[in-house]
């Protein structure tokens, strides 16, 4: 590491546009406090964005950053990514950009495994096109494209990146900045494809759209924070938490039924079978809270060691070293 | 007759073409025919001519493979027009195929393969050799099946694997006809059945049962074609793509940058993919992408980050890339893209060649979003300006769309074997020193590029993207003269390279009746066209464009020099179109051919002497 940084010197000369009130802004702070605690030098930072309200963040961090276009971040972060496994590569996108347009790009991301950070802005709407259903938009909710309610079953992109056989996902919320700092620490310390989801306002054209799980005087039942080797319990008497009861996960009441803490889940982020990890982040409201923190952290291979791995071993192994070696290689004749 | 009876005619060149079902062997033949002929000293060029089924039903014309060889005494420029022997292993391929033999050509066939059935499929009414229909041809009808089967039942080989080896038998009769030898044969089959000894020996024993039966034949002449007069020294042989795949290495070691490829197979594209996986060694990364976006935004993504960055594809491809290619104009990174042109539009004919795809490089963007366009005009000079594509994007950071096809990617020619420092320098615009607040801003009075700063250097971090960027600051800006300032210098930026093109060229009377104009691929045919009008003392030239936006500066002088300009290329006139907008003052007449497959030298001819 060259020198040490604060989150101020990640701020960069431009003015930040986001309209007040909206959850990016949250989402910027987190991110600039969470940088200066991973460690990495501030040049070896790279921030890459498609486009969208969230896009635009690069922009606003003095490091070195790409506003590319729309989908596409997941394909040049990793570009970015394979040319120089060194960089610290974050991905800036929001549920449009990321699971719409850029779907494709974002399932063979996390497919390959490769070492980026992917921070989901998920506001459940299309903000900069100003309110149009994305793939995250709750079914039968109206938009300006849907006057008479979405058609559609939305994306959850937990499930998605678990499917996508992911070893990361982490979600968190705009209004918890220090939740959202802490899972950004622990996707940047994570080898390989890191996707966190944060639930974001956009409180311009779908306000309140997390209202249920933000609700000040509710959301400590409405909310598990998972941390690894912890047990999954919450509510505002911290009397509440997750069993396995057969097949599916229940919410008990500890000392109500016999319960007692030790029949509560002990959250294993590390558990590479995802079935438990599926069933946390399908969990919602009103039967159960919605879960926050790691929710799945394992470690596989990455394609950037292996690619790096493969290119050493072949320079090992092979007696050709420079063109000019290739160049008389093999099957060559002489005209005399 | 013995070997020493036998008649030996001394030819200046010959096109042999190898066809049958494409689950054959063709290819290989061929490509074996052609190395031994290149070994042996001739000037060679070789076509492929592949259906692009894998395998559609046997025996039928659509499943047909073919390999033309053309080589020479002298110096060759094109796979041949039409062949002076046919190899059709079933009645298909000679149905397919007799409309490429010459009158009078040696024509190979299967004989045993004629039976009802094969017949049948390949819509013959007739049996062709025994209705007197191949009467102008010199008609061999060899017991190939029966003959290898023959040669090989005392094996322990299975049937399958003795009828595979029916393309050797094919192989040692044209060995015979033009006196190969065997050894690089022989050493093919040893490095390639290593683990099956079995196989080496079948496959030996059939090739030269093939050269024996054709010994023993009366009715074929032998020929001999006497090596070439060509440039001294070492030659390989290379085909279009794996030309590319080393220019590009090459390129990458000169500027010392990795090498980075992010790519999608696509036909005829996918080689070149293939070529620089192989090459690991080199430091080569090769990113097989999810689409044939993810393999352009992958590879913006390690141009960024400061690799040779490349993406290969092919037409419907280069469609698919447009919106990246836009950005990355935008962002002034150093990008190489390579198409190898296809049949189109759509899906079209993805086997065969075409032009057609000049326009949408040199225009096909939304907004005013300029690159430069060059073409490669032969097989081994795809090496050369898939070098020179990755020297114009690291020096001017602009994008540089390099347009093959898929007659030079699969075409092979020798290629002279070249050191590292007969290539011309190249000088990446890297910058690492803090020049002032906006150092990657920054341009070079010369060339208007800017300096090409990447992550990793300290005190220089900057942004950049796809909106609009201020001319001095390079952040973010709608200022609509700002806009127009900067659309104008991307402008310039291309045009600018000028500078540092060779002139145009021209081959053949400096001063003339008619200029024969081509683009790309096109040259072998139009040279042979015009070199032999030449002879019969026509005043004519050729001019082939290798660098196509911006021109060469001296074309107008050139076209000055001739009464008529004729056009020739493998689409409707795109390139006579882009002639009418940048160089207004001429008339050009046009040749057009959009049936998938090159010009022929001979009707290049006929169309010029209209003009004369």
């Amino acid at each position: 590491m060259t020198q040490t940084y604060t989150a101020q010197d990640l701020k960069s000369s431009v003015e930040v546009k986001w309209c007040a009130g909206c959850g990016d802004h949250a989402v910027l702070n987190a991110l600039q406090k969470a940088m200066p605690q991973c460690g990495i030098p501030i040049e070896n930072i790279v921030v890459v964005s498609g486009i969208g309200c969230s896009s635009r963040l690069p922009y606003y961090m003095n490091t070195y950053g790409m506003h590319t276009i729309h989908g596409r971040a997941s394909a040049i972060a990793s570009g970015v990514k394979s040319a120089n496994p060194q960089l610290s590569v974050w991905q800036i996108t929001g549920d449009g950009d990321c699971l719409a347009i850029g779907g494709n790009h974002f399932i063979h991301a996390v497919r390959r495994n490769i070492d980026i950070n992917i921070i989901l802005f998920n506001n459940e709407i299309y903000g900069l096109t100003k309110g149009q259903y994305s793939p995250t938009t709750k079914r039968g909710q109206v938009t300006k494209t849907s006057p008479m309610g979405t058609i559609e079953t939305p994306f959850n992109p937990g499930e998605l990146t678990i499917g996508c056989r992911g070893t990361f996902f982490a979600r968190a919320i705009d209004n918890n900045i220090q939740l959202c700092t802490d899972v950004m620490i622990q996707a940047q310390n994570h080898k390989g494809t890191s996707v966190v989801e944060v639930l974001q306002n956009c409180v311009i054209f779908n306000n309140g759209a997390h209202e249920y799980y933000t609700n000040r005087n509710e959301k400590e039942d409405r909310q598990v924070i998972l941390e690894h080797g912890k047990a999954m319990v919450f509510g505002k008497e911290k009397n509440k938490g997750i069993v396995l009861k057969g097949m599916e996960l229940q919410v008990v009441t500890i000392g109500k039924d016999g319960i007692t803490e030790a029949d509560i889940l002990i959250h294993d982020a590390h558990n590479q079978n995802p079935t438990i990890h599926n069933m946390l982040v399908s969990m919602k409201g009103p039967d159960f809270p919605i879960a926050l923190g790691v929710i799945r952290d394992v470690t596989e291979p990455t394609y950037d060691d292996a690619l790096i791995e493969q290119i050493e071993t072949a320079r090992n192994t092979s007696h050709i070293h420079c063109m000019d070696e290739l160049f008389s290689s093999g099957e060559i004749w002489e005209i005399k | 007759m013995t070997q020493l009876q036998k008649q030996i005619i001394n030819l200046n060149n010959v096109t042999i073409r190898f066809t049958g079902d494409s689950g054959d062997g063709m290819q290989l033949v061929g490509t074996l025919f052609s190395d031994t002929s290149a070994l042996f000293g001739n000037d060679v060029s070789t076509f492929p001519d592949y259906p692009s089924e894998i395998r559609a039903p046997q025996g039928t014309v659509a499943g047909v493979s073919g390999f033309q060889v053309h080589i020479g005494h002298n110096k060759i420029h094109t796979p041949g027009d039409y062949c002076d022997v046919l190899v059709a292993m079933n009645p298909a391929a000679l149905k397919a195929n007799l409309k490429w033999a010459k009158r009078g050509a040696t024509i190979i066939v299967d004989a045993d393969t004629f039976d009802d059935k094969h017949l049948q499929k390949a819509g013959y009414v007739t049996n062709p050799l025994t209705d007197n229909s191949l009467q102008p041809y010199n008609l061999i009808c060899a017991p190939i099946s029966s003959q290898t089967h023959a040669c090989l039942s005392d094996t322990q080989l299975d049937n399958k694997s003795i009828m595979r080896c029916k393309n050797m038998f094919a192989l040692g009769i044209t060995y015979s006809l033009f006196n190969r030898p065997f050894e690089h044969t022989f050493t093919y089959f040893e490095e390639k059945f290593a683990k099956y000894p079995a196989l080496i020996e079948a496959n030996k024993k059939v090739l030269r049962e093939g050269y024996i039966f054709a010994e023993n034949t009366h009715a074929m002449p032998s020929a001999s074609i006497e090596p070439a007069k060509i440039e001294k020294g070492k030659y390989r042989n290379m085909n279009g793509n794996t030309a590319v795949a080393w220019g590009l290495m090459a390129a990458a070691e000169k500027s010392q940058l990795p090498l980075f490829l992010g790519s999608y197979p696509i036909t005829p594209a996918t080689d070149i993919l293939q070529e620089l996986a192989k090459h690991k060694n080199l430091g080569v990364k090769t990113f097989q992408a999810e689409d044939e976006i993810a393999g352009i935004c992958t590879a913006i993504g390690a141009a960024y980050a400061g690799n040779l960055a490349v993406t290969t594809t092919s037409g419907p491809g280069l469609a698919l890339k447009t919106e990246a290619i836009g950005l990355a104009c935008m962002m002034e990174i150093p990008i190489v893209i390579v198409n190898v042109q296809r049949g189109g539009p759509s899906t079209g004919l993805p086997t065969k060649t075409e032009q057609a795809d000049l326009m949408q490089a040199i225009y096909g963007r939304n907004g005013e979003a300029p690159c430069i366009v060059i073409a490669a005009t032969t097989p081994s000079d795809c090496f050369y300006y898939a070098y020179i594509a990755a020297k114009l994007t690291l020096e001017h950071m602009t994008t540089v769309i390099l347009l093959n096809d898929g007659f030079l990617a699969n075409g092979s020619q020798p290629w002279k074997v070249i050191t590292m420092n007969e290539l011309p320098p190249i000088t990446p615009r890297l910058q690492t020193q803090k020049l002032s607040e906006h150092t990657p801003f920054m341009r070079n009075d010369d060339t208007l590029a800017r300096n090409w700063v990447i992550p990793g250097t300290p005190e220089l971090m900057h942004r950049i993207g796809s909106l609009e960027k201020d001319f001095v600051t390079g952040q973010a800006s709608h200022v609509p003269e700002n806009h127009h300032k900067m659309v104008t210098l991307r402008k310039e930026k291309v045009e600018k390279v000028v500078r540092v093109i060779p002139p145009l060229h021209t081959e053949g009377e400096e001063y003339g009746d008619l200029l024969v104009v081509g683009w790309g691929g096109t040259y072998g045919h139009l040279l042979s066209a015009v070199q032999e009008l030449l002879l019969e003392g026509k005043h004519i030239a050729l001019a082939q464009f290798n660098y196509i936006y911006p021109l060469p500066a001296n074309t107008k002088e050139v076209f000055k020099r001739y009464k008529k300009i004729l056009v020739c290329e493998l689409n409707l006139g795109q390139f006579a179109n882009y002639l009418r907008i940048e160089c207004q003052e001429f008339s050009y007449l046009q040749y057009n051919k959009v049936q998938g497959l090159p010009f022929t030298v001979e009707e290049i001819k006929r169309e010029c002497l209209k003009h004369l």
